[in-house]
């Protein structure tokens, strides 16, 4: 595989939150239209890695992060308008968060915000995001009951619907499976590999197997450092660089 | 086999006579209260009906109805709640979506505190020197409404903030993760999600301002002001009102001769006013918590 | 179009403003204590400067602020007022209202607790001139008939008014402070075979300590600043009071009932601002204090 643009670019990272150290200088780049898994045990800092990109991490009181973080070769600390990265990038949580609107307003709310108002463009939207997260046909007839109302697979596809709409060219699951259903995880897999056409994602997992099946390339955080960064097809082989790879994939450790 | 020992007898007997002790003085403090609200009650009724709402107080308030002073507290309430419910609003919206853990979000919550614990006659004080007569605007219903706000400002701060803190976090990071301004999550889904809490807040605040007497009596008040019976807009802005509270502390210690249920009559309307109010506050607190959109 | 473009300087002009607005009405309840204050002290101030002679007004029990030939401003017996009122509103409100609050935190069965914080929260609610008002027609024949009193209206009569109205406060916050306690205090301590009773005057109030103080502290700011019901309820006497069958009048209560008399900006006037300086004070000083204790329990 021929490593393409660099998308984020991110050079010796690190986030504290009062005196505790969740990064402690990491350095990667995620190139473009990739699909880059991030594996580790719970409190490795996945999670606090995303904040930092869409610059959520500020809304955390006594968080504070050091290092140099590029998107499109733009220094995210020195940005003009930080609405705009958020705009860029779709983030997806781990437990669904329906928003308490309709099901329609949780997907038409970004665009809203944005500053869209016709009415056309907007169903339009909603229709073309409901479809890319694979929920449309279970909820076209009832667009206007509450989202918090669905199912949780359903209220997960919601969630993911919601970070298309503002049409990102980024988007970041942070461990979306892990209140859902194994029937509605495959379902969603096979959205992930579709968007994956055209959109760079960025996969943060506990579940081994799933970062196999749908990564390119694999970056093991353990403790808030990168133990090993490579293509899947190394991380999840017998002989990864790193004995301590090996012993996390194959379930020995973590 | 357990048999129950003389200690274990006596120290059963012991927690029987605590708690029936304890039972007791919190009825003590109850039970007179029930009391006294039917004697009110009792000692109005051959006064209260409609007509003693809808007609002014005559012949030196020693007859007649409560219309002048009820319209007037409608008055003041209402205004004062124009005045105090936005900044009282967004107040609590600095303190629980902006607001660090800081020196000045200390001395914010310090002052809000120290606000509501200010003596009515102070704030009265504060009305007259900095609305009547510095800002100039003179005793007027528009003076004692700004008092009235200032004092009742805490009530909708706290209730406020307690709706806000109850919006689960993550609605706010969904929000934020799709681009939205802090405002725009605020207006969109955070205030529309606690508005049952603030509006808890509202009305009572409504219920503290009607019951007010000391604030409103240098700055607004007066002990008698005829207007036209059955007109709503029988008082400007700028004019000086009578007011429930302080009717009823005029006719029962400033007016020799009043017949006894007139004054009875006035409190029972004030009482029934300030807690219906506030039961209405308490049916919708026990709404919210039983019916959650999430 | 790409959404992200659509945010322009205008929109983030816009969002800069609104969080200004929010800013400036966050800090007003600072605003406002200061501005009280200094209206207060402003209006106070001339006299206070001039020709106020304060062991006189601590010192003297001659209230003479109308007197043609011997004007004198002396408070003490006002001071004395609030204070024996308060003292006898605190102890009749103390052991009741923390008596109810372990009563309601304790042993009360949860759908009888709901009942009874409503009742309480509603007495809370009663206005302070219907207050003075019972004072004056019911409490007032109560007290002539029962201790044959030669007036109805005096220390006892005020404070249990003042009593009544505090209790609410005291009993509210008294029981958020038991509720704070952790269960595990009460499951170990009755393991230990503890009875409830022990259980709550050994390890429960000790451990609520903090915050029960709080709770009386609130019952004294609420009843020095307490101004209708004394008012209407503690007669118009200014004297130290011998006994609780006395009338009295205290500092709120000369103000509510001196003010509309006096003419503006006269030393009359302005005195009766300086004793709003010092109620303002004397609150102060007891709500800061009940916000550090309660902080203080926060932190452990």
């Amino acid at each position: 595989m021929v490593a393409g643009k660099s998308k984020i670019s991110v050079q010796d990272l690190r986030v504290t939150y009062g005196h505790k150290a969740a990064l402690k200088g990491i350095s990667f780049d995620i190139y473009e239209n990739d699909v880059f898994a991030i594996i580790g045990p719970a409190q490795s800092g996945k999670s606090t890695l995303l904040s930092v990109l869409n610059r959520t991490l500020e809304f955390t009181a006594d968080a504070r992060y050091r290092g140099i973080v590029k998107v499109d070769g733009d220094d995210i600390r020195h940005l003009h308008n930080v609405y705009a990265l958020r705009r860029k990038i779709g983030m997806v949580a781990p437990l669904p968060v329906g928003l308490p609107l309709t099901i329609y307003d949780n997907v038409a709310f970004a665009p809203r915000m944005a500053g869209i108002r016709t009415r056309d463009e907007l169903d339009h939207r909603v229709e073309q995001c409901l479809r890319q997260a694979a929920l449309w046909d279970e909820v076209k007839d009832r667009l206007n009951t509450l989202g918090t109302r669905l199912s949780g697979g359903q209220q997960q596809r919601l969630t993911i619907a919601r970070a298309l709409s503002h049409q990102p060219e980024i988007l970041c699951l942070d461990e979306f499976s892990i209140a859902i259903d194994p029937v509605t995880t495959m379902r969603i897999e096979e959205v992930l590999k579709d968007l994956s056409q055209h959109m760079t994602i960025i996969l943060v997992t506990n579940l081994v197997q799933q970062a196999r099946r749908l990564a390119n390339r694999t970056m093991f955080l353990f403790n808030g450092e990168i133990v090993e960064l490579d293509h899947s097809d190394v991380i999840f082989s017998d002989h990864p660089a790193q004995h301590k790879t090996y012993e996390y994939v194959n379930g020995i450790f973590g | 086999m357990f048999t129950s020992t003389k200690n274990t007898q006596r120290k059963k007997r012991q927690e029987l006579i605590a708690k029936y002790l304890l039972m007791t003085m919190t009825l003590l403090i109850i039970l007179p209260l029930i009391l006294i609200i039917f004697y009110l009650i009792y000692q109005a009724s051959p006064i209260l009906s409609v007509d003693f709402l809808l007609k002014n107080p005559i012949r030196g308030m020693r007859d007649g109805g409560i219309w002048a002073p009820l319209l007037g507290t409608i008055y003041l309430v209402l205004i004062s709640l124009l005045i105090a419910t936005p900044i009282g609003v967004f107040a609590a919206v600095y303190l629980n979506e902006y607001a660090r853990e800081s020196w000045l979000t200390r001395v914010i919550n310090l002052a809000v505190v120290n606000l509501a614990g200010v003596p009515s006659i102070v704030h009265a004080l504060f009305g007259l020197g900095a609305f009547v007569l510095f800002a100039g605007i003179g005793r007027s219903i528009l003076a004692a409404s700004l008092t009235l706000a200032i004092m009742t400002l805490p009530v909708i701060i706290a209730s406020t903030k307690e709706a806000l803190a109850a919006v689960p976090v993550a609605f706010r990071q969904a929000c934020w993760n799709v681009g939205a301004t802090r405002w725009q999550t605020i207006r969109e889904v955070v205030l529309p999600n606690s508005i049952s809490g603030i509006l808890t807040g509202v009305i009572l605040q409504v219920s503290r301002a009607a019951g007010e007497t000391a604030p409103i009596m240098f700055t607004g008040a007066v002990f008698y002001k005829a207007i036209q019976e059955g007109d709503l807009l029988a008082y400007g802005l700028l004019d000086q009102c009578m007011a429930l509270s302080m009717h009823l502390f005029t006719i029962s210690t400033q007016v020799p001769d009043v017949p006894v249920a007139l004054p009875y009559g006035t409190a029972v309307v004030l009482l029934g006013v300030v807690l219906l109010v506030n039961a209405l506050a308490i049916v919708l607190r026990f709404k919210i918590r039983s019916r959650k959109k999430w | 179009m790409r959404l992200r473009e659509l945010v322009n300087s205008k929109e983030l002009l816009k969002e800069w403003m609104i969080e200004k607005l929010i800013w400036i009405c966050g800090i007003s309840a600072i605003f406002f204590v200061f501005g009280i204050f200094f209206f207060v002290f402003r209006e106070g101030a001339d006299y206070l400067l001039r020709g106020f002679k304060v062991t006189e007004f601590f010192t003297s029990i001659e209230w003479y602020p109308t007197s043609r030939t011997q004007v004198r401003y002396g408070a003490l017996a006002l001071i004395t007022g609030t204070f024996s009122v308060t003292l006898l509103a605190m102890f009749i409100a103390v052991p009741f209202g923390l008596g109810a609050a372990v009563f309601i935190s304790e042993f009360c069965p949860p759908r009888l607790r709901e009942s009874l914080k409503v009742i309480i929260e509603l007495l809370a609610a009663i206005p302070s001139v219907v207050w003075g008002f019972i004072g004056l027609t019911i409490m007032n024949s109560l007290i002539l008939n029962l201790f044959s009193a030669p007036i109805g209206l005096n220390v006892l009569n005020g404070g249990i008014i003042l009593a009544l109205m505090s209790v609410p406060i005291i009993v509210s916050i008294g029981e958020d402070a038991l509720k704070a306690v952790p269960d595990s205090y009460r499951e170990a301590s009755l393991a230990l075979g503890c009875t409830r009773w022990q259980m709550i005057f050994r390890v429960l109030v000790p451990a609520a300590r903090n915050g029960l103080l709080a709770a009386v502290l609130l019952g004294v700011g609420r009843a020095v600043g307490e101004t209708m019901a004394v008012l209407m309820a503690t007669g118009h006497s200014i004297r130290i009071p011998g006994g609780v069958l006395e009338p009295v009048r205290t500092l709120t209560a000369t103000i509510a009932a001196e003010l509309g008399e006096a003419p503006v900006h006269s030393d009359h006037y302005q005195v009766l601002f300086i004793i709003g300086i010092l109620l303002f004070s004397i609150t102060f000083v007891v709500n800061l204090t009940a916000d550090l204790v309660v902080r203080g329990i926060r932190r452990k």
